[in-house]
């Protein structure tokens, strides 16, 4: 394209219309939109399972639904918030964001980027066909937990596990492609002076986490195709009888999972990295320090798996050597939430909605952190293990923590993708309801964990009634306060208070140099940085 | 590459196809990796010594010097796979040897059903430090055996606990687990077994 044209394109700011444009879109805007409203939609699919769930774990007994359907609720559940709802919700940003960040016109692979993302309504619709087949009586969706452990998974799971396998390769191959084209976007379309330690650090977490994709997906793949061979092609992989060994599948799935929690978190660090400094109107404390704990904690999250694995009958050699590493981590999180904290202190503060969902994420984020720390002590996991405990550890993290961010990153940069700023009294409503009933959902799982109730039960002991019950309140509160910021986002899209370029008083960057809205195309010439 | 193109467009291609092929083959490393991770764990178990695995092969009796100053107590356990319907139990509970002693005991397995089974044990010593130290020179896990309907048939092992056990381990457990031979499959192969889809 000679530089005649792109001036010409520039000024018309041709956008294609109808179905075409969303279904053959190359553009990085519309990509983005639609990771975004793929995750908030699957937001309310996987929120209205854990409704079914603590509905019925409501009070003691068996009062809704079937053990068998309840093992389906808490499997999807999981699933969909961790591939269908966090990471598309992060990848989502990751469009929007990362090629207005660091002055690039589009993404590297605008045509692979379509695909990335089509892939995912096509992954999640047959794994949600299982469902809708086992509500209709025939057979039963995947009912063996997000971690679908062999040979549950393998000599006992139910026909729709192969699509369940097939559903798991489509998601993999859309996330690798995806980190692949932010990777090769990072490295080679950042405007000219944009050093790769001038670049936000919201980019930086994620050309971190797209390494972390790439390293680890393939595992995945791998486990889910030994799983499929074992289940269809007479295989041994996970099986004793034949020589193999299910203990192997805890091995192969942790070597991917855990790195795949730090995937999920590492952005949420960056959209805090992001709005803490606009909002106390103050750079971002210890720059360089952020992006080496980011890629320490990136590092350290290979050689840890086996912490998910303590109760395996590990030698102690191994629980030690597991141990000790995980403890490590603390210490390049604790720098960045050190950081965070020091960006804060003695800057000019206000508190609209994205700061106060960034504060919420660092305190209650960190909660989730000391949980899981103490769930690092090998022998005392022995008692936490399998534990609501655990379930109130990652939900912290997860939910209090990622989702969180991901509401925080909406409210911020929604003025510039739409040029309306949403409602504020609105927002703070959601956040304060969200907030609050969080706690309520979440809290009480610590003492019920540690009391001994065990996770992925229908039903529990009387001695655990109470706090099932106020966690039950809470999580309903929470699950409606969602549709607040529903009515918000759609009533921002359709119109509000005219946004400027800039947004916030105290933001920084390219993307805050754009015309808000942001044109269907920007930077097509590059910019020059300040 | 081909000669360098002049134009930002084209440099940016090329970048990008180098990344592209580079990020592609890790992908597919990485995925081979995860199968890797099959043989590279039996490996680092025998580097290491640890999983308590004895191994299904062989040790040569060598003439190792008794410890007479030492006794350490072998304990006997017979399970059974949830599919496999032998009996199957140890002819003595424990016996107490010296390390360097050559040893023999057995177990006893009985077919009480209609059909010919074949069947095959797979061995575990705990503690797993221990594993490296206990020799077996004889073993019924060493091949698959073959129960007629109703046959009964007594099932050594002839081992030596080897005089380097550490000082501080002075009770050994034995136990073997007796799976159904997947049909179709030899005995040292892991793959090609028929019973993946077994109902419960």
């Amino acid at each position: 394209m000679s530089a005649v044209i792109e001036e010409h394109h520039e000024h018309h700011d041709h956008k294609p219309s109808g179905i075409g444009r969303w279904l053959f879109s190359t553009n990085h805007k519309d990509i983005g939109t639609m990771y975004l409203w793929f995750s908030f939609i699957m937001f309310f699919v996987g929120g209205a399972m854990a409704l079914v769930i603590r509905a019925e774990l409501f009070q003691p007994g068996l009062q809704l639904v079937e053990p068998e359907f309840f093992n389906q609720m808490t499997t999807l559940h999981g699933l969909i918030m961790v591939f269908g709802v966090i990471m598309p919700g992060f990848v989502g940003l990751a469009n929007w964001m990362v090629p207005m960040m660091i002055g690039a016109p589009d993404m590297a692979l605008p045509r692979m980027n379509n695909w990335s993302f089509w892939l995912l309504p096509g992954a999640f619709g047959m794994l949600l066909a299982s469902l809708v087949m086992s509500l209709m009586g025939m057979g039963s969706a995947p009912n063996f937990g997000w971690t679908f452990y062999a040979p549950l998974s393998t000599t006992y799971g139910p026909a729709s596990t192969d699509y369940f396998i097939f559903s798991v390769h489509l998601m993999g191959i859309s996330s690798i492609m995806g980190a692949i084209n932010i990777i090769a976007t990072i490295m080679n379309m950042r405007a000219p002076g944009m050093t790769y330690m001038k670049m936000p650090i919201f980019v930086w977490t994620w050309f971190i986490t797209a390494y972390l994709l790439i390293a680890v997906m393939p595992v995945l793949a791998g486990v889910v195709t030994m799983m499929l061979m074992d289940r269809n092609f007479g295989t041994s992989f996970f099986n004793a009888a034949g020589g193999g060994d299910p203990v192997l599948f805890q091995h192969v799935f942790w070597f991917f999972g855990h790195p795949e929690v730090y995937i999920m978190i590492l952005p949420a660090f960056g959209v805090v990295s992001q709005i803490v400094p606009t909002f106390a109107r103050k750079k971002i404390f210890g720059y360089s320090s952020m992006v080496y704990a980011t890629a320490s904690i990136a590092f350290l999250s290979f050689i840890v798996w086996a912490h998910h694995m303590f109760t395996t009958g590990m030698p102690v050699a191994g629980e030690l050597f597991f141990m000790y590493a995980t403890m490590l981590i603390a210490i390049p999180t604790g720098v960045k939430v050190f950081n965070w904290v020091s960006t804060m202190w003695r800057g000019s503060m206000t508190f609209e909605t994205p700061m106060l969902f960034a504060i919420a994420f660092i305190f209650l984020f960190t909660i989730g952190g000391f949980t899981g720390l103490m769930m690092c002590i090998a022998p005392a996991d022995f008692q936490y293990h399998d534990t609501y405990f655990i379930v109130a550890h990652f939900h912290y993290v997860l939910a209090t923590g990622a989702a969180f961010s991901i509401m925080a990153a909406v409210y911020f940069w929604i003025p510039k993708w739409t040029g309306n700023m949403y409602d504020e009294k609105l927002g703070k409503l959601h956040f304060w309801v969200t907030a609050i009933s969080a706690n309520v959902l979440f809290f009480p799982m610590h003492f019920v964990g540690l009391a001994g109730m065990p996770r992925r039960i229908p039903d529990y002991s009387l001695q655990f009634a109470e706090f099932n019950a106020m966690a039950t309140v809470g999580a309903f509160v929470f699950g409606l306060s969602q549709l607040i910021f529903l009515y918000n986002v759609i009533k921002t899209i359709r119109g509000g208070v005219k946004a400027t370029d800039r947004v916030w008083d105290g933001a920084d960057g390219l993307e805050w140099t754009l015309p808000s809205p942001a044109p269907f195309h920007s930077f097509t010439t590059p910019p020059t940085l300040k | 590459m081909a000669s360098q193109p002049n134009n930002i467009e084209g440099q940016n291609k090329n970048s990008n196809s180098r990344v592209i092929a580079r990020l592609m083959f890790v992908v597919v490393g990485m995925f081979g990796f995860g199968f890797a991770l099959v043989p590279l764990y039996d490996v680092f178990c025998d580097v290491t010594g640890i999983n308590g695995k004895t191994g299904d092969q062989v040790t040569l009796a060598e003439d190792l010097q008794v410890d007479t100053s030492r006794v350490v107590e072998v304990e006997f356990i017979a399970s059974l796979n949830d599919s496999m319907p032998w009996e199957f139990k140890p002819m003595v509970h424990s016996v107490k040897v010296h390390p360097g002693e050559s040893t023999r005991i057995a177990y006893v397995a009985v077919n009480k059903t209609d059909r010919a089974i074949v069947g095959h044990a797979v061995p575990s010593v705990a503690p797993g430090r221990a594993a490296g130290y206990f020799q077996k020179t004889e073993c019924f896990c060493f091949t698959e055996q073959k129960l007629e309907p109703g046959e009964e048939k007594e099932m050594p092992v002839i081992f030596v606990v080897d005089p380097e056990l550490p000082d501080d381990v002075s009770q050994l457990a034995l136990s073997y687990t007796f799976f159904i031979k997947p049909s179709g499959a030899s005995k040292d192969t892991a793959s090609l077994a028929d019973n993946s889809n077994q109902e419960i």
